[in-house]
């Protein structure tokens, strides 16, 4: 395991001079943690007002995973037939080039950060940023006096039986996968789970040419109907809706909203899904199970804010209307932890456009200029549709019902839901937290990202925003080696 | 007014060491109600590695209590479910240089005269007992006797076996007193619970239940970060320590100064813990008290460096100003009885406290002298900060 | 039958093998390694610890960590991320990855 047994030159990723521990640069006016449409924005819009930027994400390329793009050397002469908005992407990708020659932005690509903490001798205040550098994992400190988090977001799961099985993939993971690496799961792949990024992953799966035998909806359009005039406000975001629903007439695929896959069947690889319909409070109705051969199956319920790095730093949240927690952000982007902002998905799961509105609101109160009346007034806007998207896709309370005891709930750890019902029956846990001591289900590598949400719900309780001390894993040798100064926060 | 049945006993806290006073009372005849604000091990105990050490504790009352809670523990074993992770792998205190092996042996036979097991191990004998154990130590001691749990599924499980009924997610905001002043049960933010006698195992909140009897415990928090690695196999067998010195043996405050614990667990990750700051209830994070559990750890077991640590967790310790717990009862409030304070040896010594406990309640006479650990025995002054200079 | 490549034309800039369990898989430059594994109809490459259950890439994105496979030697790389690259030899991974320490 020592890297010295890697024949192979360093990879590319390999900090710039002065970041390693010990040569600390100077420290930027603002760190942005994140280069996806939310980061990005905000990292070229501060650039442009004259403060000195390090943009740090833990993508090779910047777009984060709404504009996760090939790399160059796989040569895609198109790479926007994979995307919709790619204009507004390919002119902020051009405006950070151009902020890099000019030394005004540092941008710092394969940098995973995994804690930020406050230095207290500095009275201006000073925060550091942690983090760890390319696939060898080398450790990188970076000083800002104002710190943007623009983290994104990661696919909500709820688990049924088979969901481990090979060829069954989220279905953000089916189209990170096709848009980056030009690769499907399958030949034929059932896209199923609840929020309208599904139709966009069947729309792109399609096209890319995979069958896509169904796309399978828990939820039901007609619920949009009770939240109208946000929808109406939003036109860009119904084409966007249609452009999505016309590919799916193009490719002749079968949409089944108030359905669900309530197992996956198959021995090494998954070759069959049963779908059942969904009482309304997503209760399979029984008798109403039919299979559906597959190769493939993308799965997926909406988008959970990534929120640890900001609740390590104590900023407070709030649950949106998802049922997923957000971060309380002020109409200056601002996070209840002063020196501290965010803009995108973590504020609440509203998309790409709202992210770059969110990302260019936060670098002007950054750099303390006024806000611009009319993207004030797009964000509420768009932040109005996005909550009336959530709430029509909410997780209903009977979803447990499809999972068998013997179905593993935490991946990581192989806890089956049968260990946690009995922690939650017997044994006194009565939130997620509790559940994860008495089971260990969220101990293992994801550290619950894949299965915090349905222990939540079977624990019976509201999903917690997340808590990870450490964003990612960290080598010893790399802590061991931090600066001796300490770095602790207040 | 009391509803329904009264319990003889009511407990606050449903840590370990609120769960072990629970089982033995139970097993005493006792019918016993748990309250907790929050759930079962929701707040040191969860926070703790399971540690049951003798090997750190110098000779004294905290030490027969680790022994007596050594033997019960072994007795819990055979009666509670696997899931208790009870295993009694050992532990292994190394030192880095003659000086401190000559300190440790000093200690150890302080130990020995109070009925410990150390076996003192010749380094070329340290390989056969830890593989992946650095080289260079002078040598060290074996102390068969040390032991863990998993610990929240140790309060779960006694707390499930004493068939006690709980009431978590309830708190604790004042307790009854009778006419004559006596201590006579609970209210919670959901109701009365009148019983005849209550016990105070709220750890490291104690302090704030015997204020709501008018009475002062000075029980603080002291922090301890635990790194937790990536799934290994069993690279690292026993609870593994550095010896880095021994103050004074003679004096009071002699105490073993002790760096990072390494030790591998049934569920795969290796645990480093842990560190103690006195910092109040600051839940945010360290990145020196890391840099110190990394480096120790990695020096003790190089493999570890290219290891990865999944995640990071703190507690906070109940501490009182001489390390000793409050067990028993408050004279200065009667009906009111004591158990916190245990420090970061509450997983250890619950079962010996509950025990104790339970012979108190039931009017026995207790298996070990009760008078160190007297929960009046800092007067109703401020609270003492004199005794920081200890700590292992 | 089209294919994703159909979608965005071009071509790679290089192609070369990636030695998987002893075959040869073909890999263009700038592909991660997942991506070189589902090419070639491969969609599990490592065991769990516990059940010794098959599993691969799952969230695609760097989240989950289902993807853990061993890569020159160093155990527990996430295949989704990791580029591949000409020379590399991947290995199915079983448990901890770590089974050469014991």
């Amino acid at each position: 395991m020592a890297p010295s047994s890697d024949p192979r030159p360093a990879r590319t990723a390999a900090p710039a001079p002065g970041d390693g521990t010990g040569a600390v640069a100077s420290a930027a006016d603002l760190a942005v943690v994140g280069a996806g449409p939310a980061g990005l924005a905000a990292a070229v819009t501060a650039a442009d007002l004259g403060l000195r930027v390090t943009l740090l994400d833990a993508g090779d390329r910047p777009g984060g995973q709404y504009y996760r793009h090939p790399a160059p050397e796989l040569g895609a002469e198109r790479p926007e037939a994979l995307h919709h908005g790619w204009a507004a992407f390919a002119s902020r990708a051009r405006r950070l080039r151009d902020h890099e020659r000019a030394g005004r932005i540092r941008h710092l690509a394969g940098h995973h950060v995994w804690t930020v903490v406050r230095k207290d001798e500095d009275a201006a205040g000073e925060w550091h940023l942690h983090a760890l550098a390319g696939p060898e994992e080398q450790a990188v400190t970076v000083r800002a006096r104002a710190v943007l988090l623009a983290t994104g977001a990661y696919e909500r799961q709820l688990p049924f039986p088979g969901w481990t099985l090979p060829g069954v993939v989220g279905a953000g993971g089916a189209q990170a996968m096709l848009k980056a690496g030009l690769v499907l799961p399958g030949r034929r792949v059932v896209v199923a789970g609840s929020g309208p990024l599904l139709l966009a992953v069947a729309g792109s799966l399609a096209a890319a040419g995979a069958a896509v035998p169904a796309v399978v909806e828990a939820a039901s359009y007609t619920g949009y109907a009770g939240r109208l005039p946000a929808l109406l406000r939003n036109p860009a975001k119904l084409a966007e809706g249609a452009v999505y629903g016309g590919a799916l007439v193009r490719h002749g695929i079968r949409l089944l909203t108030r359905h669900a896959v309530v197992e996956a069947h198959g021995t090494d690889r998954v070759e069959a899904a049963t779908v059942a319909r969904l009482d309304r409070d997503w209760r399979p109705v029984p008798g109403t199970a039919r299979r559906i051969p597959c190769d493939a199956l993308a799965v997926g319920h909406g988008l959970v804010p990534q929120l640890e790095l900001a609740t390590g730093l104590g900023c407070a949240t709030r649950t949106t209307a998802d049922g997923t927690a957000a971060l309380v952000l002020d109409e200056q982007q601002r996070t209840s932890v002063t020196g501290i902002w965010s803009a995108g998905e973590t504020g609440g799961i509203g998309g790409a456009q709202l992210a770059l509105a969110e990302g260019e609101l936060a670098a002007r109160s950054i750099a303390g200029r006024p806000l611009p009346a009319e993207l004030v007034r797009r964000r509420s806007r768009l932040r109005a549709f996005a909550d009336a998207m959530g709430a029509a896709h909410r997780p209903g309370t009977g979803w447990t019902g499809w999972l068998s005891d013997d179905t593993d709930v935490c991946r990581c750890e192989e806890v089956p839901a049968g260990l946690i019902r009995e922690a939650v029956a017997d044994l006194g846990a009565t939130d997620a937290r509790t559940v994860k001591l008495l089971t260990r289900a969220g101990m293992g590598w994801c550290q619950g990202r894949m299965c915090g949400q349905a222990v939540a719900a079977l624990a019976g309780c509201a999903p917690g925003p997340d808590r990870r001390p450490l964003s990612c894993p960290v080598p010893l040798k790399v802590l061991a080696e931090l600066p001796a100064d300490g770095g602790t926060a207040p | 007014m009391p509803n329904r049945h009264s319990p003889d006993v009511v407990i606050i806290g449903a840590g370990v060491v609120g769960a072990a006073c629970a089982y033995y009372a139970a097993r005493a005849g006792l019918s016993v109600t748990v309250v907790d604000r929050g759930p079962v091990a929701g707040g040191t105990t969860g926070a703790g590695e399971g540690n049951l050490l003798v090997s750190d504790k110098e000779a004294g009352p905290e030490l027969d209590l680790a022994l007596l809670s050594t033997r019960l523990w072994r007795e819990l074993a055979t009666e509670l479910p696997p899931e208790t992770e009870y295993e009694p792998k050992g532990g292994l205190v190394v030192a880095p240089d003659e000086t401190t092996l000559k300190a440790l042996r000093t200690f150890a036979e302080g130990q020995r005269a109070a009925g410990v097991d150390a076996r003192e191990i010749a380094p070329d004998d340290l390989p056969a007992l830890e593989p992946h154990l650095a080289a260079g130590f002078a040598g060290g001691f074996h102390y068969p006797q040390d032991a863990q749990v998993q610990p929240a599924q140790a309060a779960a499980r006694l707390l499930h076996a004493s068939g006690a009924a709980t009431r978590l997610g309830e708190e604790v905001t004042a307790l009854l007193t009778g006419p004559d002043g006596t201590v006579r049960g609970v209210r919670t933010t959901r109701g009365e619970i009148a019983a005849r006698a209550v016990v105070n195992a709220a750890g490291t909140w104690g302090g704030r239940i015997a204020e709501l009897a008018g009475v002062r415990l000075p029980v603080l928090p002291r922090r301890g970060f635990v790194l937790v690695t990536e799934p290994l196999p069993r690279l690292v067998r026993h609870k593994v320590y550095a010896a880095d010195y021994i103050a004074d043996v003679a004096s009071d405050s002699a105490a073993l100064q002790s760096s990072a614990v390494v030790e591998g667990t049934p569920g795969g990750p290796v645990l480093i813990g842990a560190t103690r700051e006195r910092v109040g209830f600051d839940r945010s994070l360290s990145t020196e008290a890391l840099r110190r559990l990394a480096g120790q750890a990695a020096a003790l077991f190089p493999v570890l460096g290219e290891v990865r640590a999944l995640r990071t967790y703190h507690g906070f310790r109940p501490y009182l100003p001489d390390h000793l717990p409050a067990v028993g009862p408050d004279p200065r409030a009667p009906g009111l009885f004591h158990a916190c304070g245990h420090e970061g040896a509450g997983i250890g010594l619950a079962p010996a406290t509950g025990l104790l406990l339970a012979d108190v309640l039931t009017g026995a006479r207790p298996a070990l002298d009760l008078a160190p650990f007297r929960p009046e025995r800092f007067g109703d002054g401020t609270t003492s900060h004199a005794a920081n200079g200890a700590g292992a | 039958m089209s294919e994703p490549r159909d979608l965005v034309g071009g071509a790679p800039e290089t192609s070369f093998t990636l030695d998987f369990d002893g075959r040869k898989l073909p890999a263009h430059s700038g592909q991660s390694i997942a991506a070189v594994l589902w090419s070639a109809g491969i969609t599990a490459w490592r065991t769990t610890r516990q059940g010794g259950a098959p599993r691969g890439a799952f969230c695609g994105i760097g989240s989950c960590y289902d993807c853990l496979v061993t890569v020159n030697g160093r155990p527990n790389q996430r295949a989704c991320l990791l580029p591949a690259r000409p020379g590399d030899t991947v290995t199915p991974q079983e448990g901890t990855g770590h089974g050469a320490l014991v």
